[in-house]
């Protein structure tokens, strides 16, 4: 195939102005630093991956130019998933949007509320009680397992090993047992509320925890045990998909992948929100920036987790979960169900909601289990943000996969999608 | 070459119904063992144990629609899928399955079992290219250097056994193993010839023709009904017979351990009864060890695959066998 | 018997080479010469000599045609597209009974099975592996060792070509 001209050789059906432009990105890409090679075999092809592949990760679209099974370039196209979230913020009030927050990166909902509420406690002057922070972290952290579990699961199927994502996947049910007993769901948890959470931990609920926590470890051990020495598993890893400390910081990566390329960042660390400042954990980095080291990050990481959780559950303080003023939180239902004023702050706070000052604006991240997960809201006095924008953590990331492409082969990128373990969701909104 | 007897009518068409059964079966018990390794139970609706769930797969797979691409090359993408069944059929020929029950002893068996599998490739090669899509290309690309690089290390493998044995007639390869099987005077090249059989058979982790993860479905990516069946078939006749050449190898073909130093003299079918069935019982051993590898390892990469071919198992094999001939020799010449 | 199975398989060995010659399509002439070397096997096998036709399989239309067919599928396959059309089952099914009918023509014209001269009866013992292997080890072992060095040198050359990086401007000196 004539890589100089592909164009020429496709017939886009579908936005066809943005498939062109796509195809002469990846014309151009490098074209300062290619050698003018003229192959007599002519080997070359432009691969379309995606979106409906099997491996992607829901939709993501990969155009490689290929030469035989080497990847020479590599285009990304993202968006196949994109639902507008950020604008329909805009006609909800802010409790409203909470569950919409789950949907973005669904597989830890749970970071997702605590990022929301975080950043719109922080635009209304919101306190939230001792209790609830704990709450919000332990949520938070079994999230990051769970979100973790079946990263390991899917990126170690991407290798070929199909039974590992079933093992995985056993313990992630757990978790979900746990998010069902806190909360009442399983996977879109919506438990988080402005001021607080939506009600305290059962005791069935912190039972199941403590279990999880004493069990969970044996667990992560019997994955080490299996991967670590693998050597398949461990050829195919290695050295793959390099990315270094300064090209990661350029491209902005973020979470596992930046500590994975050896920069030790982490937002529970520099700017503890929640109460990060009163537990004490590691930030796992690996200095090789390689996909083994994004794998040695998150298994430590879920380590870490563990180590976070279990100090929760020691200091988990007696108090109430959420903030007892009617103009900033939902009361607690007792109110609700028996006294006047308790029905009309309820009735108050689903109908127009938490009002922060009129043009005040506010941008709030937290580590979720992708990477920096931040909120920015715009206010103009209403119950409704007037502009609310996300920094999703697997966009950031994607971004840094297209430079990780070029010059490895196509069993690699898989692997790579993987180890980079973006969300489309997250990415597209 | 011997005259043609009733026997060799009568073994052959056990041996073909056998095998044809057989690929059934190990469907069946690839998904029970899958289940088992992954906490699951597996097919246990369709009959007894699910048993009959086979038979309703293949059903399923005769009544689907048959899709041939568009702008595909039709009649190859029709012939490609026989070309496995038909060299997997072909292999039962020469194998023994017991103290005289073998359909045919040709002076070459050993090479024509080599050849036969190396017709094989054809079909996964031609299937992938027909398919006019990128993905069953890169696959059936794959398949075509994967079957040349592992196609001399199995040679020079089994070409170590045949040092022993003297002959490239598969009863006297079974024969020299009477007291001492191959894998014991030869482990290395046992080693070599699974990993081989491996590779040959197209499965984990030598499975990148097919790579569901990275190229969809390789080379049968563009094949569905019956033409997606055979090739499926095929793949599960490969893995009975990748166990049976390594039973007949390696491990003794229909042979007891030590038999010749304690096993009395029986009757003919007395003997035949037990032939036949310590053979499928060792067969049954390594088709699962096929289907254990399978659920448990991740798969390699390209390059890797080549550079394990290439520059691992071929020096060995070579080292291997000149060792051996250099033994041998010495042994035939100066001690017995 | 024979000498029917040796006219059909005569008739088709010429009949895929030829094919093989005039097909445009590169993929069919390639499959073409598998058809001629497995005919070319079955020839063998009349003549008693199995470790030819054996080794005629293994290592012509197992090894080397299938490295043809690697280099043929990346050579480019939209160019061939055009030429898909052209074939089809009826004429490659045409092509197998035009080959049956001729032969069973040129057998009829023939008329006389005793066309072929009966195999003489030591040809059983010479085309064995035993047989082949003691002349090609005593008789001709000095050639069989110049045409291994012969092969080793001419891997060695393809092994330099293949590693070879192409160089811009490097063939104009």
């Amino acid at each position: 195939m004539d890589t100089k001209h592909i164009k020429n050789d496709v017939d886009p059906k579908f936005l066809k102005k943005h498939q062109e432009s796509l195809y002469d990105a990846l014309e151009d890409k490098h074209t300062t630093v290619e050698i003018l090679d003229e192959d007599p075999l002519n080997t070359k092809m432009v691969l379309n991956m995606g979106p409906q592949h099997p491996a992607t990760h829901g939709v993501l679209r990969l155009i490689l130019q290929l030469n035989g099974e080497l990847i020479e370039k590599a285009k990304l196209d993202i968006g196949y998933l994109h639902r507008g979230i950020e604008k329909i913020a805009e006609n909800k009030t802010y409790q409203e949007f909470m569950p919409y927050t789950d949907r973005t990166d669904y597989l830890s909902p749970y970071s997702n509320n605590v990022a929301f509420c975080t950043a719109v406690e922080k635009i209304a002057n919101v306190e939230v009680p001792e209790r609830a922070h704990y709450i919000r972290m332990i949520g938070s952290e079994l999230s990051r397992i769970s979100s973790h579990l079946l990263w390991l699961g899917t990126m170690v199927q991407d290798t070929g090993a199909v039974s590992f994502f079933l093992w995985t996947f056993r313990e992630r049910e757990k978790i979900y047992d746990i998010f069902d007993h806190i909360g009442g769901h399983r996977f879109t948890i919506s438990h988080a509320r402005i001021g607080g959470v939506a009600n305290d931990l059962t005791d069935d609920a912190l039972a199941m925890i403590k279990d999880f926590v004493n069990e969970f470890p044996q667990e992560l051990k019997d994955f080490h045990g299996l991967l670590d020495r693998n050597r398949i598993f461990f050829d195919r890893n290695r050295g793959v998909g390099v990315l270094p400390t300064e090209r990661a910081l350029e491209i902005g990566a973020t979470g596992p992948t930046l500590r994975g390329s050896g920069y030790a960042y982490d937002i529970r660390d520099f700017e503890p929100y929640a109460r990060y400042d009163e537990v004490e954990f590691e930030i796992p980095t690996r200095l090789e920036g390689d996909n083994l080291a994004r794998y040695y990050v998150r298994m430590e990481e879920m380590h870490e987790s563990i180590r976070i959780i279990r100090q929760c559950l020691d200091k988990l303080p007696k108090g109430p979960v959420r903030t007892d003023n009617a103009k900033q939180a939902y009361p607690s239902k007792d109110e609700v169900y028996y006294s006047m004023e308790g029905m009309i702050h309820d009735f108050m706070m689903t109908d127009t909601g938490i009002c922060p000052p009129e043009g005040s604006e506010s941008f709030h991240s937290i580590e979720a289990p992708k990477g920096e997960l931040g909120y920015f809201i715009q206010s103009n006095g209403t119950g409704h943000p007037w502009r609310l924008g996300i920094k999703s953590p697997s966009y950031a990331n994607l971004q840094a996969l297209e430079d990780m492409l070029d010059g490895e082969m196509v069993a690699d990128t898989v692997i790579m999608i993987g180890g980079v373990d973006p969300v489309m969701g997250d990415s597209d909104k | 070459m011997e005259p043609v007897t009733t026997t060799s009518y009568i073994v052959l068409g056990i041996a073909l119904f056998m095998l044809l059964n057989s690929a059934a079966l190990a469907v069946y018990a690839e998904r029970r063992v899958a289940a088992f390794i992954q906490n699951r139970w597996g097919p246990n609706r369709v009959g007894p144990y699910g048993l009959f769930q086979p038979i309703a797969d293949v059903v399923k797979l005769l009544l689907k629609e048959d899709v041939t691409p568009a702008r595909g090359f039709k009649t190859i993408h029709a012939i490609a899928p026989m070309i496995p069944v038909f060299t997997a059929l072909m292999t039962v020929a020469v194998i023994p399955f017991g103290d005289g029950l073998y359909a045919t002893d040709i002076n070459s068996g050993v090479l024509y079992i080599l050849a036969i599998n190396s017709l094989g490739v054809y079909g996964i090669t031609l299937g992938g290219w027909a398919s006019n899509s990128k993905y069953s290309l890169l696959g059936g690309l794959r398949a075509a250097a994967q079957m040349i690089s592992y196609e001399l290390p199995m040679g020079l493998a089994v070409a170590s056994c045949i040092l022993f044995a003297g002959s490239l007639s598969f009863i006297d390869v079974v024969n020299s193993q009477e007291v001492w099987w191959n894998v014991i005077r030869n482990p290395i090249a046992a080693v070599i010839f699974i990993v081989t059989a491996f590779a040959e058979a197209n499965r984990t982790p030598f499975d990148l023709p097919e790579a569901e993860h990275e190229l969809v479905g390789g080379y049968h990516t563009e094949y569905s009904s019956m033409k997606f069946g055979m090739f499926f078939l095929a793949e599960y006749m490969h893995v009975v017979v990748g166990s049976m050449l390594i039973t007949t190898f390696f491990f003794g073909g229909y042979h007891l351990p030590f038999a010749g130093l304690w096993l009395p003299e029986m009757g003919v079918t007395a003997k035949a009864i037990l032939d036949v069935s310590v053979f499928v019982l060792k067969t049954v051993f390594f088709a699962f060890l096929f289907i254990w590898v399978r659920w448990t390892i991740p798969r390699f990469k390209y390059n890797q695959v080549m550079k394990l071919g290439w520059k691992r198992l071929l020096p060995i094999s070579i080292f291997n066998f000149l060792g051996l001939a250099v033994i041998v020799y010495f042994w035939h010449h100066y001690i017995a | 018997m024979i000498t029917y199975i040796f006219v059909f398989l005569a008739v088709l060995a010429v009949a895929s080479a030829l094919a093989m010659v005039i097909s445009k399509n590169t993929v069919n002439s390639a499959l073409f010469l598998v058809l001629n070397m497995v005919s070319l096997a079955g020839l063998f096998l009349l003549l008693k000599a199995q470790f030819l036709a054996v080794i005629q399989i293994l290592v012509y239309a197992g090894a080397i045609m299938v490295l043809f067919l690697f280099v043929i599928m990346l050579l480019n396959v939209e160019d061939e597209e055009s030429l898909f059309s052209r074939f089809r089952v009826k004429y490659f099914v045409a092509f197998l009974v035009g080959i049956a009918v001729f032969s069973q023509l040129l057998y009829s014209i023939g008329s006389f099975s005793e066309m072929l001269p009966e195999v003489a009866p030591e040809m059983t013992e010479a085309g064995t592996v035993e047989a082949v292997g003691e002349v090609l080890y005593s008789q001709y072992l000095l050639p069989f060792h110049i045409i291994a060095l012969l092969l080793t040198a001419a891997v060695n050359g393809a092994l330099m070509i293949a590693q070879h990086k192409i160089k811009p401007g490097a063939s104009n000196d």
